[in-house]
């Protein structure tokens, strides 16, 4: 009976528990609900609610590296977006929000991902030949492009009807190294210009006035006396990195493959372009910077304390040099590169780019590339990749507009001590690239380059002629 | 269907179901696939017979991966098995004091990852000036060394990333085989006059065989598969001169980075029987299989 009494007691105090427990969730909801019904609007209180909550998801998705754009009204199209590269993201959205004000019956909402360099692209390898899981827009970098373009079938959406309207003020050669059989499949960030910039204060100690060199003659006189007088290095021989190499050897008139796409990467010309670094090198000119190329985390100290004077980089250097060489502002001098002579066939050429590609199996396919073609093409676009970025936009009607590219309050204007796009429109006219680039080669190409011949010639004093030939041997291995 | 359930003969099938299940589905179908894609190139969807095979046998790139991969694992072996043996056996030694200190700090490198610890090793062996590694050997009056640029220096840094990592759970594997020899036989040998390096010879390395053969097989294993060790220490899979390249990241190059699935096939199904051989050699020269047929 006692055990029993017990029992009751127990289940009792145990369901009395269990319904206090109720009591206090219902009662805090049924709190909640009150205060929403008691205000006289609560319909406007529950969107603001909503709308505080999805400003909360969006900053904890930021820290994850992806931004999601907040956009209101109805008939918003979401997109997704894979980049490689942070400042994008920032761009992409001002320029979507623009999009939105002028077309707003074809509003869209990116959702941009931003990952690793290697990661992004071999994801979106995968996900494309697997046919699953693969955004609507994606950044391709130059260098793995022609990947994406090979193969049976092309994922992506041919996007010539969408350039077409903004074709006539963009550099030809920066549509042309993201085309195939004709047609465009990338939408590019800036041309890349190859410049040489000049660190102004350690060369004037060396008695070099670098307005004087014009032909690749003089650099490597330059180079000598200035190594001769400092005992430090003048500019770096490249070895993880082809952007001196590719301009050399264009401007030679040269390439790495035939006429008629087959392996010829141990040709007279890459052998002469090769050489005549190494005896640059060999005359003091030219030392090798750690890491191998100016644009890495290495090199960047050994520039910002004057251990090397000058790289020959593309325009985008520009954002490397505000960001991690900060030492040098106001001390650097931006001019046209040298030449071999006044009669080369290019004076320069684009180096590095970003194409933007729409994957073709997007139900909003069409959609996305009139969107991404006005946020890359567009004129206001190309003002903000300048302002933004940093970078010399691909639309050079913008490189003439001196109230833009002369602004005293642009921080690349600040840095540098002459104005950037005076070089940039000197060049203007002779901006050419490199055939190969669009081929699928390439790629490999630039690996063999920039893991074995590069480092052999100017690390390990490998004869030239060799090395090309084992390079060529090994490219012919792959490509059978 | 309740004596089925019940049945005790149903009971261990059922048991290890999970297990043979996992094996078929994520194990032996993958292989069966990757066989079968080997013989075609991915992405052109056609079947290429054995080109990808023969392209194996004149790929230069590929043997420098083979050769770098087996110089790893021989070294490592050679460094990883005898060491740890011995540390082992210090720590076990009555004369130790503490041992769990120095157990916890053998170990502590293993709990780290590898991409950290990877990405703190290319920091160390940077090749500026002020680098860790250079500084040190500034202190004896050296040169800056380009560690990671030099075949031999680089492969110094790898070795010394895993010795680094894995000394401490090798040791912990030979202490778990040295304890479990009978004290006895130490005493034993005492009383007859053994000293201790004869107690060590004669007694503990026989004894902990077992475990040196399982030690030998895993450090095999993973000494082959390496990758990430060298994918960290270059920050990336491109060392120059491919002097950090090892077959698993050849593979990686070929499928992932260069959408040759086909080729990357291949070079896996070749890696699958280079390592099978050489551990069914390792096993049978070891004795593993006699024993279980006694």
């Amino acid at each position: 009976m006692k055990k029993r009494l017990l029992a009751i007691g127990l289940s009792l105090a145990m369901t009395a528990g269990i319904l206090a427990g109720c009591g206090s969730g219902s009662g805090t909801a049924s709190t909640a609900g009150s205060t929403a019904a008691s205000k006289d609007t609560s319909a406007a209180s529950t969107a603001s609610t909503a709308s505080t909550a999805s400003t909360a998801s969006t900053a904890s998705n930021q820290a994850g590296g992806k931004t999601e754009m907040t956009v209101s009204g109805d008939n918003v199209t979401t997109l997704n977006v894979w980049t490689f590269i942070e400042l994008h993201q920032q761009f992409y959205t001002d320029m979507a929000e623009k999009w939105n004000e002028q077309n707003p019956d074809k509003k869209v909402k990116l959702v941009l991902s931003n990952m690793q360099y290697d990661d992004m692209h071999n994801k979106l390898a995968l996900a494309l030949q697997s046919g699953e899981g693969a955004p609507d827009i994606a950044d391709i970098e130059l260098g793995k492009f022609p990947s994406f373009t090979s193969g049976k079938e092309i994922k992506l959406r041919d996007l010539t009807d969408v350039i077409e309207p903004y074709k006539q003020n963009v550099v030809a050669s920066r549509l042309n190294i993201y085309s195939k059989d004709g047609k465009y499949y990338g939408l590019p960030t800036h041309v890349g210009t190859e410049v040489a910039f000049y660190n102004t204060e350690e060369l004037q100690k060396a008695g070099i006035d670098y307005t004087t060199i014009k032909t690749w003659d003089d650099f490597k006189a330059a180079g000598v006396k200035y190594h001769d007088a400092t005992g430090k290095e003048f500019a770096t021989a490249e070895t993880t990195a082809m952007w001196m190499v590719n301009l050399m050897l264009a401007q030679k008139g040269g390439d790495y493959l035939k006429e008629d796409g087959t392996l010829d990467v141990n040709n007279d010309k890459v052998v002469e372009v090769l050489q005549y670094i190494k005896d640059m090198q060999d005359a003091g000119a030219l030392g090798v910077v750690p890491g191998g190329q100016p644009d890495n985390e290495e090199a960047y100290s050994h520039y910002d304390n004057g251990e090397f004077a000058v790289q020959i980089m593309p325009f985008w250097q520009t954002s490397r040099f505000t960001s991690y060489m900060t030492d040098l502002k106001g001390k650097v001098a931006i001019a046209p590169v040298p030449q071999f002579s006044s009669s080369d066939p290019v004076k320069t050429i684009g180096g590095g780019g970003t194409g933007t590609a729409i994957i073709a199996s997007s139900p909003n396919a069409d959609l996305a590339a009139q969107v991404m073609a006005f946020i890359k093409l567009s004129p206001e676009a190309n003002k903000e990749v300048w302002n933004v970025l940093g970078f010399d936009p691909v639309n050079t009607d913008v490189w003439s507009d001196k109230e833009l590219t002369e602004n005293p309050d642009n921080k690349f204007v600040q840095f540098f001590n002459t104005k950037p796009f005076d070089t940039l429109n000197e060049v203007k006219d002779g901006i050419g690239s490199l055939k190969s680039l669009q081929d699928e080669k390439a790629p490999s190409i630039n690996n063999v380059f920039c893991t074995t011949t590069l480092t052999n010639i100017f690390e390990n004093g490998a004869d030239i002629k060799t090395e090309l030939d084992a390079a060529q041997a090994e490219l012919q291995n792959e490509f059978q | 269907m309740k004596k089925l359930f019940f049945s005790q003969k149903a009971a261990p099938y059922i048991f290890v179901l999970p297990f043979v299940l996992t094996v078929l589905l994520f194990w032996l179908g993958p292989i069966f696939n990757g066989v079968l894609l080997s013989f075609q190139d991915v992405k052109q969807q056609t079947f290429v017979g054995l080109k990808n095979y023969s392209r194996i046998l004149t790929d230069a790139i590929f043997f420098k991966a083979v050769l770098n991969s087996v110089k790893y694992t021989v070294f490592t072996l050679i460094l990883l098995i005898p060491f740890p043996l011995l540390f082992a056996s210090f720590l076990n030694s009555k004369l130790m004091k503490k041992p769990g200190i120095f157990k916890s700090i053998y170990f502590l490198p293993a709990l780290t990852s590898v991409v950290v610890a990877g990405t703190v090793f290319r920091l160390m062996f940077g090749e500026s000036d002020q680098s860790l590694m250079n500084q040190l050997i500034g202190l004896f009056g050296n040169s800056p060394i380009k560690w990671l640029r030099n075949g031999d220096t680089a492969f110094f840094a790898l070795l010394l990333l895993c010795c680094w990592r894995w000394t401490g759970v090798n040791i912990l594997y030979f202490l778990a085989g040295i304890q479990s020899i009978p004290s006895d036989l130490y005493e034993a040998a005492e009383i007859d006059g053994a000293s201790g390096l004869q107690q060590f010879f004669s007694i503990t390395v026989p004894l902990v065989k077992p475990t040196t053969v399982y030690v030998l097989t895993i450090s095999i294993y993973a000494g082959l598969s390496m990758f990430l060790e060298s994918f960290m220490l270059w920050k990336g899979n491109n060392s120059p001169n491919n002097i950090g390249l090892t077959i698993v990241g050849y593979l990686y190059r070929q499928g992932i980075e260069k959408q040759a699935m086909g080729y990357a096939c291949a070079v896996g199904i070749t890696l699958l029987i280079i390592v099978m051989v050489i551990n069914m050699i390792q096993l049978k020269a070891t004795g593993t299989f006699s024993k279980e047929a006694e």
